[in-house]
């Protein structure tokens, strides 16, 4: 297969993913602007950092669910905007549309006009309507590939794009929320913030699968347990990561090449293994998680190398 | 009156018309417009769409569908045939030797300069034998219909000509939505277009291919207009499609860039012109291209399709000889006319031209798209004024045609059918051996009375049907 061809399908698919992260994002900063009191007002530069967009805003200003939709939704210069994203992902898509499936392409090719022309102040009116609309292309897109694509190469460069993109935003998101999973004594101002922890698991639509696998109380060690480690939560890091050594490893036995990348993944492969049973915790989650993001991203470099991007 | 090709000269449905007149009348008008819809609901969502260069807008505009189909009988069709086939093999003869001996330049048939002077001229290519001797393979033929049995070749082809992926998506469409109209077996098929588009290119593979050829397909990239014909052209053949920087050259060899590492390359359809091919012979300036192509190809090591040069052949000023290189090269007669031409460039061509201004159809020499061209009957006096004065600056960079009486075809109107002018492009293949899909792709003006049926200028386009009998 070229090699530009991987590369745009895995930037297509990291793109992909991307869209559906930052509006999964955008409607757990909705649920926590409308919570009582202040405490919350500063919910949407946690946003905005995660997605790493501060920069689109004024230092210190208060920001508003029109600047979330400028920036967020519509942005076309901000490579976390949904509109960005789609684009891109269309524009990825296009150039190795021989290598996708008709519905696939199908699936893209309907996706990328819906917010053209769109004032922020529209857009913010149908937001959960434009939100959910998102979601369901993706959707789509991603039931297209399941049954429809073939398993080549190909197949393996856009699961490791769309994976890898996933692992580094649940890691995002836990770096820029670390401080309220701290240990309980050492939050800042004392006590339990029950909203803050489960607005990081509503991020990540896991709330449901979180108390199926531990039950009705929410602690810190479980959700950091529940988002680095769990290996059945598909937006988990540890899921990801097996994900990746999969595909990883059938791109190996196809080219007959162990690479650089290979080593990588399994290394972010057994840190996560060795942080079971709340383990990571207690070794530090910010540090795991700050080594995790550094590793994901040398891994990114060393997938383009290995396979001449 | 123009001939209108559903009827005779009596006004009666002409037989090879008979099933397309039952299925009109058997549908209805409010019918068809309801299937047009879906038509075009169904090329939208595949995405076959058509950029213009400079005119702004939607970039991925939808080219228009006709519903109608053009039909010719087997007997038109066989005359159009043989004519086609003379036409592709002369212009490659001509090819051949005006890289070679330009016998027929010694000859006095064409004069010197007009091709050693020509842009489209490549000193590069000359004394070099590509394999086979082919230099256009795929020669795409524009003609027009004049008449019941009057067939006229408007222009030539030889460099990249496009168009063939709505030969065939145009079909596919009809046969989806309209299975009833096919079923008797009547309509020859032209799917197997990709398949021997595939065989010609591997025919061709250069001296330094040992096994079975690599094609590839060479497109600019997402951006041009006729990407989605060269993505749909290399996924019906099964090759990649590759942009000038997935190619490098090596030992006189190409090499595409794979997970896998270099990849040789024997035969490259480039869908790419002359001048971006390779930076080190063409354009200095150039940022597209794959430094070292040109050597490469000399030296025998990968084969381009078609070969740089090619251009020479359908050159305006050119086209007025092909009727020579006929008689030339083959000793035959040519079977389809061209079309009287006076070129500005000579002494007594000017005089006419200018004279007759108003009745003519005067064209840039190099210029393409039904762009630059003054149709002398719909100017305005101060537009024909201006456009003399062009031709008075640069004579020699124009031609002009009498205005032709150009057939329509049946085309889906508002009320009911409606005869619109239509031209109609079929693509001759040339390997070892010359090959020809009945059918072709029929542009059509659908505005009422206009003659610029390009894409570029809303133009549309219709299914063509070449009958069993």
């Amino acid at each position: 297969m070229l090699s530009r061809t991987a590369e745009n399908l895995f930037w297509m698919a990291r793109y992909l993913e991307r869209a559906e992260s930052t509006a999964r994002l955008i409607t757990m900063g909705q649920r926590m602007a409308v919570l009582p009191g202040s405490a919350y007002r500063d919910e949407w530069r946690s946003v905005l950092r995660v997605t790493d967009s501060e920069s689109f805003v004024q230092p210190g200003a208060p920001i508003t669910e029109e600047d979330i939709a400028r920036i967020l939704l519509l942005d076309p210069e901000n490579p976390a905007s949904i509109q960005a994203c789609l684009v891109r992902a269309r524009a990825n898509g296009r150039s190795v549309r021989i290598r996708l499936t008709q519905e696939m392409w199908e699936a893209l090719n309907m996706s990328w006009r819906r917010f053209e022309g769109l004032s922020a102040s529209e857009a913010c009116q149908e937001l959960p309507a434009l939100i959910d609309w998102v979601k369901t292309r993706a959707s789509v897109f991603r039931g297209a590939a399941e049954t429809g694509m073939m398993r080549h190469a190909g197949h393996a460069f856009m699961s490791i794009g769309g994976a890898l993109e996933r692992a580094q935003m649940t890691l995002r998101l836990l770096d820029v929320k670390y401080f309220v999973l701290l240990p309980e004594t050492d939050v800042v101002g004392g006590g339990r913030d029950h909203y803050q922890w489960t607005s990081v698991l509503h991020a990540l639509s896991g709330i449901r699968a979180y108390h199926h696998v531990y039950g009705g109380a929410y602690s810190p060690a479980h959700i950091s347990d529940f988002l680095m480690v769990n290996r059945a939560f598909p937006r988990s890091v540890a899921y990801c990561v097996d994900q990746m050594r999969w595909h990883l490893e059938r791109l190996a036995e196809e080219h007959g090449v162990h690479a650089d990348c290979h080593e990588t993944v399994d290394e972010i492969f057994e840190l996560l293994l060795e942080g079971r049973d709340g383990a990571i915790f207690q070794r530090g989650l910010h540090e795991s998680v700050q080594q995790c993001l550094k590793m994901t991203n040398q891994l990114a470099l060393e997938i383009a190398e290995s396979y001449h991007f | 009156m123009s001939f209108f090709e559903m009827h005779d000269q009596e006004g009666a449905i002409r037989s090879c018309y008979a099933d397309v007149k039952r299925w009109i009348d058997e549908t209805g008008i409010a019918g068809l417009h309801r299937r047009l819809e879906e038509a075009e609901a169904i090329f939208r969502r595949i995405g076959i769409t058509f950029a213009v260069y400079g005119e702004g807008g939607d970039p991925e505009r939808l080219i228009p569908f006709d519903l109608l189909p053009r039909v010719f009988s087997r007997l038109e069709w066989e005359r159009l045939d043989r004519g086609i086939r003379q036409r592709a093999q002369a212009l490659n003869a001509f090819l051949f030797d005006v890289y070679h001996r330009g016998e027929i330049l010694r000859a006095g048939l064409i004069p010197q300069d007009l091709v050693y002077q020509n842009p489209a001229f490549r000193p590069e290519m000359i004394g070099f034998d590509p394999p086979g001797r082919v230099y256009s393979h795929i020669v795409g033929i524009d003609i027009v219909r004049t008449g019941p049995t009057a067939f006229e070749v408007l222009e030539d082809n030889c460099r990249t000509p496009s168009g063939v992926s709505y030969m065939l998506e145009n079909r596919e469409i009809m046969t989806r939505m309209f299975p009833g109209l096919f079923a008797k077996g009547m309509v020859t098929p032209v799917d197997n277009y990709p398949a021997l588009l595939l065989q010609t290119l591997k025919e061709v593979a250069p001296p330094a291919c040992k096994g079975d050829p690599v094609v590839v397909l060479l497109t600019p990239g997402s951006l041009n207009s006729a990407y989605y014909e060269h993505s749909f052209l290399a996924d019906l053949m099964g090759i990649e499609l590759v942009e000038p920087v997935d190619l490098f050259v090596e030992n006189d060899r190409v090499w595409m860039k794979t997970t896998a590492g270099p990849r040789a390359v024997d035969v490259i359809y480039r869908r790419i012109d002359d001048d971006y091919l390779d930076p080190l012979v063409f354009r200095p300036d150039s940022l597209l291209g794959v430094p070292g192509l040109f050597h490469a190809y000399r030296a025998g090591g990968v084969t381009l399709c078609s070969a740089p040069g090619a251009g020479i052949a359908d050159d305006k000023a050119i086209y007025v000889y092909v009727p020579e290189m006929i008689r030339f090269y083959l000793g035959e007669e040519p079977i389809l006319a061209n079309i009287p031409t006076w070129q500005c460039g000579t002494e007594t061509g000017l005089a006419h031209v200018l004279a007759h201004l108003p009745e003519l159809v005067a064209k840039e020499v190099h210029g393409s798209g039904g762009y630059g061209m003054l149709i002398g009957p719909k100017a305005s006096p101060e537009e024909i004024a201006a456009y003399a004065e062009r031709i008075k600056a640069n004579p020699g960079g124009f031609i002009a045609q009498p205005t032709l009486d150009l057939s329509t075809v049946p085309t889906l109107g508002e009320a009911g059918v409606v005869g619109r002018h239509a031209d109609f492009r079929p693509f001759c293949l040339v390997g070892k051996q010359m090959r020809l899909v009945p059918g072709g792709l029929t542009r059509v003006a659908l505005t009422e009375g206009s003659l610029v049926v390009n894409s570029s200028q809303g133009g549309g386009v219709k299914d063509t049907w070449v009958l069993r009998n």
